[in-house]
């Protein structure tokens, strides 16, 4: 499962993924690994460049199609090596990604899990941090976008939510660097042992846990490590296959769980959403009344039945026809700079005597098409992404896919498929990328072979 | 002797926009099951209807203080009490 990066001397790094061609640098001590788990946007993804910067690989793990991305930072004479996992709603996958993620956290390879989670909407985004709290001890809480929460006049209370969680808990803005470096100074603390911890399990009701009980002593290594096992014992109740138990495990357990594994199930997911609403009524309080009324008439406005489209092709119009206008004169002046620099490089060429031949294939030939490609290309895209982003940043696309998501369920795919079509615009590349945001993978692979019937702008 | 009066049920697809129900259950299996308990539509969760779309299709539920769109085939798969 994991791979030793042979180096000279006595480094021993274990990768996740295999590293190859990377040479390991001489290091005071070993590298720790963090993994980087939450659900999906939560800001993980900022939170993971923000702290690695353009360190960054992407690598497949052990065989699995989905890649996983990891990058590197220095704190304090030791490396981190921080492993970007899938987003994930819960350690209950349901796709190839959060199957990943639990496997990833389940082997142990990572010292400290960091959990992000979302301060406009903590009780959605808590659950998956208290699942991960009954697999694994190191965990730090990050909770991120307080800018957007004190934008809406919500506070959180970092210290009150530490002490119930009984893990660090760490507030960040990541968007804007607030934060980080308490982050970093969080995970070197927990990762050397300088900072005790003791995470708060959640408890299910008598019947589940005394069933438990029953199944742990039977869970192989449950004398090393009680906690894996009795989170083991509790996803055998649950009726989840699979996860480095044998078959006769699994028909041991089913014997308590049997035909009751799905009621189990709702019950423990009840409970963990109840200590979800628990901590989150502690831990934010509401400092200002925002005016709440305002974006409720903005929202029935540009979802309505009359206003709502017209407004949409309104914008999306004008984010176009910006586009087009408004790249003609940057593209004609880097036309005519390109152009005059072309004559330079001839003249230079000449006088340098070199072969006709050079001359066409390097600056006829690669120079003119690769400056008609940037002169053409650059300034639309400029132009547009930063448009789209402003659009992406007032909150409005998701009403945009809320709007036409009737439409497309017609023909059969996902109202997303709006978003990625209008990324499509600016670069057909970005827009397939952009197909990640889709659930269904049926409803992604047309979004993304359809993609190509975009035009660029 | 106390009365307990029947409570109603219907589908999170029967509510109309501006009411508030209770989950009761989720009717799912497999994907779909797994995907609304872990978004939040536990028993006892409450669900307001904020807004219907332009095209009656999907409909925008606040649930937990967040806004959830769901389609009318996935919200019919969750019982209210209403």
């Amino acid at each position: 499962m994991g791979f030793h990066c042979r180096s000279r001397g006595n480094c021993t790094i274990q990768m996740p993924i295999s590293p190859v061609g990377r040479p390991c640098r001489q290091l005071h001590q070993p590298a720790i690994t963090i993994a980087l788990a939450g659900n999906p946007n939560t800001g993980k993804s900022t939170v993971f460049n923000a702290l690695t910067g353009l360190r960054q690989h992407t690598g497949n793990w052990a065989g699995k199609t989905v890649g996983l991305c990891h990058g590197s930072f220095d704190y304090k004479g030791h490396k981190f090596i921080v492993v970007d996992l899938p987003g994930t709603y819960s350690l209950r996958p349901i796709s190839p990604e959060e199957e990943l993620a639990r496997d990833f956290l389940f082997s142990g390879q990572a010292e400290v899990t960091v959990v992000v989670v979302d301060a406009t909407s903590l009780e959605h985004t808590l659950p998956l941090a208290l699942q991960v709290m009954e697999l694994t001890e190191k965990v730090v809480l990050c909770v991120n976008l307080v800018d957007e929460a004190r934008k809406r006049g919500l506070a959180i209370d970092a210290d009150t939510l530490s002490r119930e969680l009984g893990i660090p808990v760490v507030a960040t803005a990541a968007r804007r660097g607030e934060g980080l470096a308490e982050l970093q100074e969080t995970i070197y603390e927990v990762a050397t042992g300088k900072r005790k911890i003791k995470p708060y399990v959640v408890r299910y009701d008598r019947e589940i846990e005394s069933l438990a009980e029953k199944i742990i002593p039977f869970v192989p290594g449950s004398q090393e490590n009680r906690s894996k096992a009795r989170w083991q014992a509790l996803r055998l109740l649950e009726g989840e296959r699979g996860i480095y138990t044998d078959r006769d495990l699994e028909e041991f357990s089913q014997r308590f769980g049997g035909e009751r594994t799905q009621e189990f199930s709702e019950r423990m997911v009840c409970q963990v959403y109840k200590v979800a609403e628990y901590l989150t009524r502690k831990a934010i309080k509401k400092v200002r009344q925002v005016s709440f009324e305002r974006d409720r008439w903005l929202d029935n406005i540009l979802t309505s039945k009359w206003a709502g489209f017209p407004i949409m092709l309104l914008l999306l119009g004008a984010v176009f026809w910006i586009t087009l206008i408004g790249a003609n004169y940057p593209s004609e002046i880097l036309a005519q700079l390109f152009s005059s620099l072309e004559e330079k490089l001839i003249n230079l060429s000449q006088s340098w005597d070199l072969p006709d031949w050079f001359q066409g294939l390097a600056i006829q030939g690669v120079y003119r098409t690769t400056v008609w490609v940037v002169s053409v290309m650059l300034p639309p895209m400029a132009i547009f992404f930063p448009l789209f982003t402003f659009l992406e940043d007032l909150g409005y696309l998701p009403r945009v896919a809320f709007n036409l998501d009737g439409l497309f369920k017609l023909a059969g795919t996902h109202g997303k498929q709006a978003l990625t079509m209008s990324m499509g615009f600016g670069c057909n590349a970005a827009g397939v990328i952009a197909c990640r945001i889709i659930d269904s993978p049926r409803e992604r692979l047309i979004a993304i072979i359809t993609n190509v019937s975009i035009p660029e702008l | 002797m106390a009365v307990v009066w029947p409570k109603k049920e219907c589908s999170l697809a029967d509510l109309a926009e501006g009411t508030r129900g209770r989950v009761v259950k989720v009717l799912a299996d497999g994907f779909w099951r797994q995907r609304l308990l872990d978004l939040g539509f536990t028993t006892g969760a409450a669900v307001e209807v904020v807004k219907t779309g332009p095209m009656g299709d999907p409909v925008a539920y606040r649930l937990r203080g967040t806004i959830i769109a769901l389609r009318k085939r996935e919200a019919a798969l969750i019982r209210v009490e209403c």
